[in-house]
């Protein structure tokens, strides 16, 4: 039964870079203003991801001014999402990172997972 | 009339010019036309459809003969469609998903997960009583008068058997046709478990 939702979802599946749990991303999505579409960014941090298959999410937050937490969350199969680039890894040990919300400055970063070289 | 017979696979989200729409997906048909029923003989217009085969092994020997009269493999579900036109029909003829397209409104018809013996709060949506001072649990209150009429009025809503029966929803929104795998996916909730048998029907009372 399920092979027939996935055959229902298939047209709207999209290959994205694999994503983990605290890396660093932008992500651009058309939005259509006055009849226009544009390309907006978002770029933060992955702090969840939830659903399965065809309605499978990641949220990301970021600070914006005043230090004030924003956070989205995108569909992966959404259409209005154009791309999705990671940047860095991040260094976490946790699946959600909601922790982070009630931290501030310093203490609300999240270090970046550095690859050694060979 | 266009009518199909169809099992609840689940729901999921697609997309609809960037708006996330939700989706109930339903395998519906192929249907086999088993028997027309006219005026004349029956004493009124229907076609009779069935779906899935199966052996006639699992058929017992009168519904074999029926099938063998139409010609056709057993069929594990029937059901009769009144039409008033019944000419566009010939027996043996498959009907498929593509019998509706998208953006048709359709009613569908399924039986609702059996809930067994529930309150009146639970089943009837009474608001019930507190939870605290002195009280057991939030149950329905009074069922009736007085001296008159000194019983209860039959059909009072009580506690009782809820669920596992026939429900129809009306207009709903054929999202996607799906030929290759017979799927359509339907706007919004349908009742039933996944995998339990649904019709499904033009709309009846569409604009109404």
């Amino acid at each position: 039964m399920d092979q027939l939702i996935r055959a229902i979802e298939m047209p709207y599946k999209k290959e994205w870079p694999k994503l983990a749990i605290g890396d660093h991303v932008k992500v651009i999505t058309a939005v259509v203003e006055g009849g226009k579409e544009r390309e907006q960014l978002f770029e933060g941090w992955v702090i969840a991801m939830s659903g399965s298959e065809g309605g499978r999410t990641f949220t990301v937050r970021k600070i914006s001014h005043n230090a004030i937490g924003v956070e989205k969350i995108f569909p992966f199969s959404c259409p209005t999402v154009k791309s999705i680039k990671v940047v860095a890894h991040g260094k976490v040990r946790k699946a959600k990172l909601y922790y982070i919300r009630a931290l501030k400055g310093k203490k609300a970063r999240i270090k970046e997972k550095r690859e050694i070289k060979k | 009339m266009k009518a199909l017979i169809g099992k609840k696979i689940g729901m999921t989200m697609i997309y609809k010019d960037g708006i996330a729409v939700p989706v109930t997906v339903v395998k519906a048909g192929p249907c086999v036309v088993v028997q027309k029923k006219n005026d004349k003989t029956d004493g009124y217009n229907a076609i009779q459809i069935g779906f899935e085969d199966i052996s006639s092994k699992h058929t017992n020997k009168p519904m074999e003969g029926h099938f063998k009269k139409a010609g056709i493999k057993s069929q594990r579900y029937l059901k009769e469609v009144r039409l008033d036109n019944i000419d566009d029909y010939k027996i043996g003829q498959v009907v498929d998903v593509s019998v509706f397209e998208e953006g048709e409104l359709i009613d569908v018809s399924a039986k609702t997960k059996g809930k067994g013996f529930q309150g009146a709060v639970k089943r009837w949506n009474f608001r019930g009583h507190d939870r605290t001072h002195g009280t057991k649990y939030p149950r329905h209150g009074s069922t009736g008068m007085h001296t008159y009429p000194g019983r209860v009025l039959k059909g009072t809503k009580m506690a009782g058997h809820m669920g596992d029966v026939n429900r129809t929803i009306l207009n709903l929104e054929v999202v996607k046709v799906d030929k290759d795998n017979s799927l359509l996916a339907v706007k919004g909730a349908l009742p039933g478990a996944r995998g339990s048998l649904v019709y499904l029907r033009t709309a009846v009372r569409e604009g109404k």
